[in-house]
């Protein structure tokens, strides 16, 4: 066309990035890629794959698939380094970190242009987006190496992290996991997605040039089994994953009692909610942001569009108009809005998933954008006539597809938000600063972005509720995942208390019974059957209630309905319970020593010690109910992201046999302080310092259901704790076995879990008894953004 | 109200015919709805989110560049609004309205048959006359910045029976400043009234209005203000006066555009929007075009519906076009001064 007739017609022409330098790069590399293991590329592999350009189909590279083998040399690579890397100590590691930072923004245009060639990302999003967050996240965590001594006292690296990455942001999630990983003092071996490898690999290359002691970074690249060879691996201690829940599940079953710490950042069907007094084009901008970046291949993004009723109509039809001016085409066109679906695997799914939805009564609009005939592209779509039950409203779709619901109130649009098995992120839209402030604790959601979307930063944390994975990546929040307590490696294992057969009857007095303690009710036990508590001379002390998965469901039924109106009660008000708690267990002191002296056989003077220790861990957690505060994280936005601590809800807690009565108070009483409801399974063998509570507790004005007790064998018990949907985690203080099934009867609603793999908590050393490591379990953070100004 | 809609019609046909042929009925505006006005809300964050995407989320390259450029021009109201303005001072100007391009460019680009002129020149009412004249048989339009500008704080028959003298003496386009103190007072039913006199004193001509959105204090606010000078008849609305410490910005322009949008789908009727002051940059130019585009589609590309308040912009074209045609970058001095 002639500039005469461009002028008539006013359209954008091509705006082509150059990939020269990209192409040159992976020519210097034969476009024959080996694996990153101790500082050097090995030798590309006897078996290869392709890294394919979307928008093409062109091969790119050729990529090796690792062997057993590797993944062992890169495991053994790193763990070799680790050791030094650790003993570098925190200055040292940070000014290899700053280095990283400095050379991916010195190779900024590099990155982007790879990735977009790679991925079928937009140029504009790679470039402004990926790029540069990634950076970002280095420099943030360079900051936190400097200062881990000071900062983490008390913890120490884990050694070698596994960590797999998934392909839709493949050099953004590589930041997000080597940063903090290196920053607190960890080596890693890295697994990027089978379709996106090259950013890694160039991140490799980058890593040499930065001097990185060798084996600190292994990169090695292949399909899942790779993964699941790093993540199976002995000497990995810590696994963090990104990717599908389904994925994400089985490996949670499979490192379950093998004691690797483990974080899950997985799907999301993130709602994004608009209410009657939005800005509506900056809420429908926000939606271009929310589902049509990164083409919808994005874990948080919006993908459920709440409306208020009341301007569905008007809202959809502004919507429709926006999205005829979404340009699709080819990724590396600087005028392009959505690229490409990252390979035809994918792009296969959207579109059975969307012909599911029509067939199941949605209505489909896609936008008139002329797509390129060759290449994987798929328009923006927008599904109304959906409603809460449809497949289409519950699955993650991951592509540029987004649903659309209605609601008419406030309470209805959390309703809905929260009517999933996801919990990643929530986009909430109103002028009101009440409206916005009042939904954004009520979304069981890890970040809540107001009037905004898709906001991230390496000071914020970033991460699930529910199914959408735990752990959380960036901010102070996020170190936790790179670091264990130090006391952990002096732990003994657990001795194993039996039950001491029963050889003298009778009781002293009138005959008490311990029942179970559901709802603030004694209650009970379903089976009607009971067992005997016997002294360790074999001298029946009492009888306890069997219980069994319906007395488990009962107490589950009542924590859940506590649940609400205990999250909601203040700080100030939970303090107090707590304190009237240990005022009443320190005015029946002598009652409880005795008990523990009968079923323990201690002496007089520990079992003393024990229950002036547990008045005194009641006190530390009345103390710290209205202290353990949320923070307000550095980012750069104009407005505060404000960390709230939020209690996970429901808690099962299997308490040990040590320290029968401080256990279940070491255990029990953080998690209520922080608003958590309690199922509690007290020591099989001594549980009656457990049972002895409900007293204390019901002269104590704590809410009934708050803490509920289910006495009985404890794996049983736990067992149906750990399988329950409704429960939010579980604690577990018992045999290694146990632990493993924790952990996998977990993997079914991705439950957090924090088990004792049968070693031995020294229940009356506050160090390793009680603090912030037992708050951090009882809380989740939310991050949530509120930009700010008119 | 010094002035009916019949002394109009009078007048109307000594009129000059307008350069841009009217392709949409014009706004007759509606009565005033302060629901719809206290409705109105804009979250500034958001828009300066969206308003900061802008300029990286679409890029005009080569070809294309050189045409979106020479499009700008023919959206531009070349401007002159200084105390020392002289004839002569104008009739340069208008000289560079006729031909704002170097004659070998324009054939270089090949576009004689397009004709390239500015939108129209804009000019303080004396200087109204000595443009008509210079500019007689072009077809560009003259504009006239009236109602007291820039601060529209005479009495206000005098503005009016400024409009009114501007009309006579050849201005086909009337940019109107409004009194910033009804918005900042939320008093709606003033402004629309003020507004509703000047449209009215304007007749045939075409009448903008300057909302002066860097003294408004809200970006609500600027959007309110847009919506009442519509509902009483403005044919454009309008950024600044370029007096004003902050002008033309894009967060201001786009909540503006946005409340063309909303207006036209409640009333059917198209409004222009002229961003003035701060666009000195072909660059920028290009990132509001396509805001435009983006926001309105290709009508907003037309200077029926769309134009820039510019002084010095036509200088920075030039020179990105010597460079598009030369290969060669370009120096001021070898371009003719406006």
């Amino acid at each position: 066309m002639t500039v005469s007739e461009i002028f008539k017609t006013m359209e954008y022409g091509t705006a082509p990035e150059s990939t020269s330098e990209a192409q040159a790069w992976l020519d210097r590399h034969d476009r024959t890629f080996g694996l990153f293991v101790n500082g050097a590329f090995t030798k590309p592999g006897k078996e290869c794959f392709d890294s394919v350009n979307p928008a093409n189909g062109e091969v790119l590279a050729a990529l090796t698939e690792a062997t057993a083998k590797d993944v062992d040399a890169a495991v053994k690579a790193a763990s070799k380094a680790q050791k030094s890397w650790a003993a570098l100590g925190g200055a040292g590691r940070a000014r290899h970190l700053y280095a990283l930072a400095r050379l991916i923004q010195k190779h900024a245009r590099l990155f982007a242009v790879l990735e977009s060639l790679d991925n079928g990302k937009p140029i504009r999003e790679s470039r402004d987006a990926d790029i540069p967050l990634a950076a970002r996240h280095f420099y943030h965590h360079a900051g936190w190496a400097q200062l881990m001594e000071s900062e983490m006292q008390g913890y120490e690296p884990i050694g070698v992290a596994g960590q797999v990455i998934p392909w839709n942001f493949p050099f953004l999630m590589l930041a997000w996991k080597i940063a903090p990983a290196l920053a607190m003092g960890n080596a890693v071996v890295l697994k990027p997605a089978e379709y996106t490898s090259l950013t890694a690999l160039l991140f490799a290359e980058i890593c040499i040039e930065a001097g990185l002691p060798e084996g600190v970074v292994n990169i090695v690249t292949g399909h899942g089994p790779v993964g699941a060879m790093i993540a199976e691996h002995k000497d990995v201690a810590k696994v963090a994953f990104t990717g599908s829940t389904r994925v994400g599940r089985i490996l949670r079953e499979q490192t379950a009692g093998t004691g690797k710490k483990l974080t899950l950042e997985l799907g999301g069907k993130s709602p994004f909610i608009v209410f009657d007094d939005a800005d509506i084009d900056s809420a429908i901008e926000g939606i271009v942001d929310a589902i049509w970046f990164n083409q919808g291949q994005v874990c948080c993004a919006g993908s459920r569009l709440l409306v208020q009723e009341s301007i569905a109509e008007a809202f959809h039809d502004r919507l429709r108009l926006r999205m005829q001016s979404l340009r699709v085409g080819d990724p590396l066109d600087k005028s392009i809005d959505v690229g490409c679906i990252v390979d035809p695997v994918q792009h296969k799914q959207i579109t059975q998933m969307v012909e599911q939805g029509v067939a199941e009564g949605a209505t489909a609009f896609r936008s008139e954008t002329v797509l390129p005939e060759n290449g994987c592209y798929y328009a923006p779509t927008l599904l109304t006539g959906i409603e809460a039950g449809d497949t289409l409203a519950q699955e993650e779709i991951f592509g540029p597809v987004l649903v659309s619901m209605n609601f008419r109130t406030p309470a209805e649009a959390v309703q809905l938000a929260n009517n999933s098995r996801y919990g990643l992120a929530a986009s909430v839209w109103t002028e009101n600063i009440n409206l916005a402030l009042g939904i954004a604790p009520q979304i069981k959601a890890g970040v809540i972005w107001v009037n905004c979307t898709n906001q991230f930063d390496a000071a914020a944390g970033f991460g699930g509720y529910r199914e959408s994975g735990f752990g959380r990546e960036g901010g102070r929040e996020g170190l936790y995942e790179y670091v264990k307590p130090s006391y952990l490696k002096s732990l003994k294992d657990a001795a194993l208390v039996k039950p001491h057969a029963l050889s003298e009857g009778g009781s002293e007095g009138i005959d008490r019974t311990a029942k179970m303690y559901v709802g603030g009710k004694q209650a009970r036990p379903d089976s009607g059957y009971s067992t005997p508590v016997t002294s360790p001379k074999g001298k029946l002390i009492s009888h306890v209630g069997m219980g069994t998965r319906k007395d488990i469901r009962n107490a589950v039924e009542a924590a859940s309905v506590a649940s609400g109106g205990w999250a909601k009660a203040s700080g100030h008000n939970k303090a107090q319970i707590l304190y009237y708690i240990a005022e009443n267990l320190a005015a029946r002191a002598e009652e409880f020593q005795t008990r523990l002296s009968a079923m323990t056989g201690v002496t007089v003077k520990s079992a003393t010690q024990e229950v002036d220790a547990a008045v005194n861990r009641l006190f530390t957690y009345a103390a710290w109910a209205d202290k353990y505060d949320g923070q307000v994280h550095s980012v750069p936005v104009r407005g505060v992201t404000v960390a709230m601590k939020e209690p996970v809800g429901v808690i099962g807690i299997a308490c040990p046999d040590d320290a029968p009565l401080l256990g279940f108070v070491s255990l029990v009483a953080p998690a209520i302080a922080m608003g958590n409801t309690v199922v509690a399974v007290p020591s099989p063998v001594h549980p009656l310092a457990a049972t002895d509570l409900y007293q204390v507790f019901d002269t104590s004005d704590l809410p009934g259901g708050v803490v509920n007790i289910v006495t009985g064998d404890r794996d049983e018990l736990t067992k149906t704790l750990a399988d329950h949907y409704g429960v939010d985690g579980v604690w577990y203080q018992g045999t290694a076995e146990g632990s493993t099934m924790v952990e996998h009867a977990a993997a079914a609603n991705l439950k957090r879990t924090w088990v004792n793999y049968g070693k031995a908590i020294d229940w009356m050393d506050p160090a390793q008894s009680e603090g912030q490591e037992y708050l951090r379990h009882a809380t989740e953070v939310k991050n949530v953004w509120i930009p700010y100004g008119e | 109200m010094t002035v009916s809609t019949k002394d109009i019609t009078q007048t109307a046909d000594q009129l000059p015919v307008a350069a841009h042929p009217a392709r949409f009925p014009r706004n007759p505006g509606i009565p005033l709805d302060l629901d719809w006005v206290s409705s109105v809300q804009v979250n500034t964050s958001a828009v300066e989110r969206r308003a900061g995407s802008l300029g990286a989320r679409r890029s005009v390259k080569k070809d294309y560049q050189a045409a979106w450029l020479l499009r700008a021009i023919t959206l531009m109201d070349l401007t002159t609004l200084n105390g020392d303005d002289t004839r002569g001072k104008v009739r340069r100007l208008c000289a560079k309205a006729k031909r704002p391009l170097r004659h070998d460019l324009v054939e270089a680009l090949g576009v004689e048959e397009l004709n390239i002129t500015t939108g129209a020149v804009c000019v303080y009412h004396d200087m109204i006359s000595t443009a008509v004249e210079a500019l007689e048989g072009t077809g560009i339009p003259v504009a006239a910045v009236s109602t007291g500008f820039p601060d529209a704080l005479s009495p206000f028959h005098l503005r009016v029976q400024e409009i009114e003298e501007s009309v006579k003496a050849g201005a086909s386009e009337i940019d109107i400043v409004i009194s910033r103190r009804h918005v900042l007072t939320g008093d709606w039913q003033a402004l629309y009234d003020e507004m509703r006199a000047y449209r009215e004193a304007c007749g045939e001509a075409h009448v903008k209005a300057i909302i002066s959105t860097g003294n408004l204090g809200t970006l609500r606010n600027v959007a309110r203000a847009s919506h009442v000078c519509m509902m009483a008849g403005a044919d454009f609305i309008k950024t600044s006066t370029g007096k004003e410490s902050v002008n033309a910005t894009l967060p201001v322009s786009l909540t503006m555009v946005r409340t063309t949008r909303e207006y036209e789908a409640h009333t059917g009727y198209k409004i222009g929007f002229k961003p003035a002051g701060g666009i000195s940059k072909a660059k920028d130019a290009l990132v509001y075009m396509s805001m435009m585009k983006e926001e309105r589609g290709n009508d907003w590309l037309e200077p029926d519906l769309f134009r820039f308040g510019a002084s010095s912009l036509l200088g920075d074209i030039e020179r990105q076009l010597e460079h598009f045609v030369t290969g060669r970058y370009s120096a001021t001095f070898r371009h003719g001064i406006s």
